[in-house]
């Protein structure tokens, strides 16, 4: 059974924020005499201690190359590197290490889908089917695949409230769908998807499902098997984690009898010039000396999120998410682009008297950190027919007190260009 | 002042909100749109010469303040010059919006344009206030076709 955020958010479990931002040394910055009010973190979220004091801690005491040397060093790092993997297996319900393939991030872990499994499973006039809201980075990997393949890409419509039209995703899958893939939570509405529903109705036309969970895995517990997905992408740095370092899950299944991406060291069983033997899973798909700090530090990122428990993180989302969309329509001149029933804690709006641009210098004036521009999903602005738009994503540690100072600079906002 | 109230100079505020020679020009010699694809801003310059002179010169489209309000300027200045002296307003208006914060501003050059030396504070900017100069130049050399910032 799926997971409502709603749900979740009647259980009392709340955060301690006041102690949670102590964690995070950034967030005692202070810009033109305003403490900082970080609210772009669906683009990247800040970093607390713990994480830090990991990737402090492999430079100072476990340096070494992984998976190579005898010697205690490189022993070490790959306990902590692999112990890292197990982590983030654990953290989206996976017990296989196997399963959990480390890359620079979302963005990679769609490309590998799209070279590896795309290049032969999707042959000419085959079709592969994504969402009107999909970031770019869920786009174009596939339209390269399609361009090559002379295949077609089908896009499932959304409606005013940047829902998707599941009776159009019912009618766009046919025999031809090789894959689907979707996004989880829109980064530029905060649409929760029915990965449930798209996931069984998919299925049970025999075709297979990979959600662009980037924006989703800082915000709700996931259990890709519990969904049943067939492949899961997410970045460590939006999860409070470094950047350069993200996850693909696929399942073992379907990974085992992929083709290798990208050739070189620790890809590999044996090489000799006539043949070239492919490693096991997860290493076939890692080419190269990884981001060793990197997966060391996203296992922090995952052991901090743990020990808050993602459930008391969601509540306290989902509350703040009620409270600044409720305090952000009484700006006049404001609304809200994004409005579906299960959101995530991100919200894009547009003001009548001020572009968007606009809007995010003003606010960096008073300290405040938003993002304003298309957010790499040009194809959602097209759809509601706006240039660009002002988006404040939440996390974890921010405050009501927070979403009042934004406010009031909207507020201001509106007296210097009304 | 913060350096963001000195970017948002009140004749700036102004002409965003009541842009001068803002519409279509009927029967124009030359009509050129200028994009922003990274923030989506949008404008055409419409321009109407007697010889070498601009006789009408107007714009449409949408946009941050900053490029608004740029295009709006411009055509307040440009209207009534020969081809020959916009290219050398152009050039003073790129010269001083590309130059470095703290330099000085020739005033005598650049007039009320001085109004957007605020701009330079800001890099990522620098292309809102010269997107409509852009496609203007495009028009007066007879290039009717888009330009993109990128």
């Amino acid at each position: 059974m799926a997971i409502r955020i709603s749900d979740i958010a009647a259980e009392e479990a709340l955060l301690d924020v006041e102690a949670i931002r102590a964690d995070f040394p950034i967030l005692d910055l202070v810009r033109n005499g305003n403490p900082l009010v970080y609210l772009d973190n669906g683009a990247t979220s800040q970093t607390p201690r713990c994480v830090m004091d990991a990737i402090e801690h492999y430079y100072a005491a476990r340096n070494a190359n992984v998976h190579r040397g005898v010697h205690y060093l490189s022993q070490a790092a790959t306990h902590d590197f692999e112990e890292a993997r197990k982590k983030a297996g654990r953290f989206i319900g996976t017990p296989l290490a196997c399963e959990v393939i480390f890359t620079r991030g979302t963005t990679e872990a769609i490309n590998l889908v799209a070279q590896s499994y795309g290049r032969t499973h999707v042959g000419a006039g085959d079709e592969v089917l994504i969402s009107y809201m999909e970031h770019h980075s869920n786009i174009v990997p596939w339209q390269m695949l399609c361009e090559e393949k002379g295949a077609h890409l089908k896009v499932i419509p959304i409606n005013d409230a940047g829902e998707l039209d599941m009776d159009a995703f019912e009618r766009l899958l046919n025999e031809r769908t090789k894959i689907v893939a979707v996004t989880h939570v829109s980064n530029a509405l905060g649409t929760i998807t029915p990965i449930k529903e798209i996931i069984r109705i998919a299925h049970s036309a025999g075709v297979p499902v990979l959600l662009d969970g980037a924006q989703a895995i800082p915000h709700m517990p996931i259990n890709v098997y519990e969904l049943g997905c067939d492949f899961y992408a997410f970045s460590a740095h939006k999860m409070y984690g470094p950047t350069g370092m993200g996850v693909l899950y696929g399942k073992a299944r379907l990974l085992d009898a992929m083709p290798p991406w990208q050739g070189g060291g620790d890809m590999i069983m044996s090489v000799t010039f006539e043949k070239t033997t492919y490693n096991t899973l997860p290493y076939k798909f890692e080419a190269g000396t990884p981001n060793i700090e990197g997966a060391i530090a996203l296992g922090a990122a995952v052991d901090y999120l743990e020990r808050l428990g993602m459930n008391a993180i969601a509540a306290h989302e989902h509350q703040l998410l009620t409270y600044a969309t409720r305090a952000l329509q009484e700006v006049p001149g404001l609304t809200i682009i994004g409005t579906a029933k299960e959101k995530a804690a991100v919200i894009s709006f547009v003001l009548e008297s001020a572009h968007p641009h606009d809007i995010g210098q003003l606010l960096d004036d008073a300290g405040i950190a938003v993002r304003a521009g298309h957010h790499c999903a040009q194809p959602v602005m097209q759809r509601f027919g706006i240039p660009a738009t002002t988006r404040a994503s939440l996390a974890l540690y921010n405050t009501r007190e927070e979403i009042d100072a934004l406010v009031a600079a909207l507020h201001n906002v509106n007296k210097v260009f009304g | 002042m913060s350096s963001t109230r000195a970017l948002y100079e009140q004749v700036i505020l102004d002409h965003n909100k009541n842009p001068r020679n803002f519409g279509v020009l009927r029967e124009p010699d030359h009509t050129v749109e200028g994009f922003n694809p990274l923030c989506g801003d949008h404008f055409t310059i419409y321009v109407k010469l007697d010889g070498d002179r601009i006789s009408e010169i107007t714009f449409e489209g949408a946009g941050c303040a900053i490029s608004k309000s740029s295009a709006s300027v411009m055509t307040t200045v440009l209207k009534g010059k020969t081809v020959k002296e916009a290219e050398v307003i152009f050039k003073d208006f790129h010269h001083m919006i590309t130059s470095a914060p703290d330099a000085p501003v020739d005033e005598e050059a650049v007039g009320k344009l001085r109004i957007f030396s605020g701009v330079r504070e800001f890099p990522v900017r620098i292309k809102c206030a010269t997107l409509a100069w852009h496609a203007m130049n495009s028009a007066l050399h007879g290039k009717d076709s888009a330009i993109s910032t990128e």
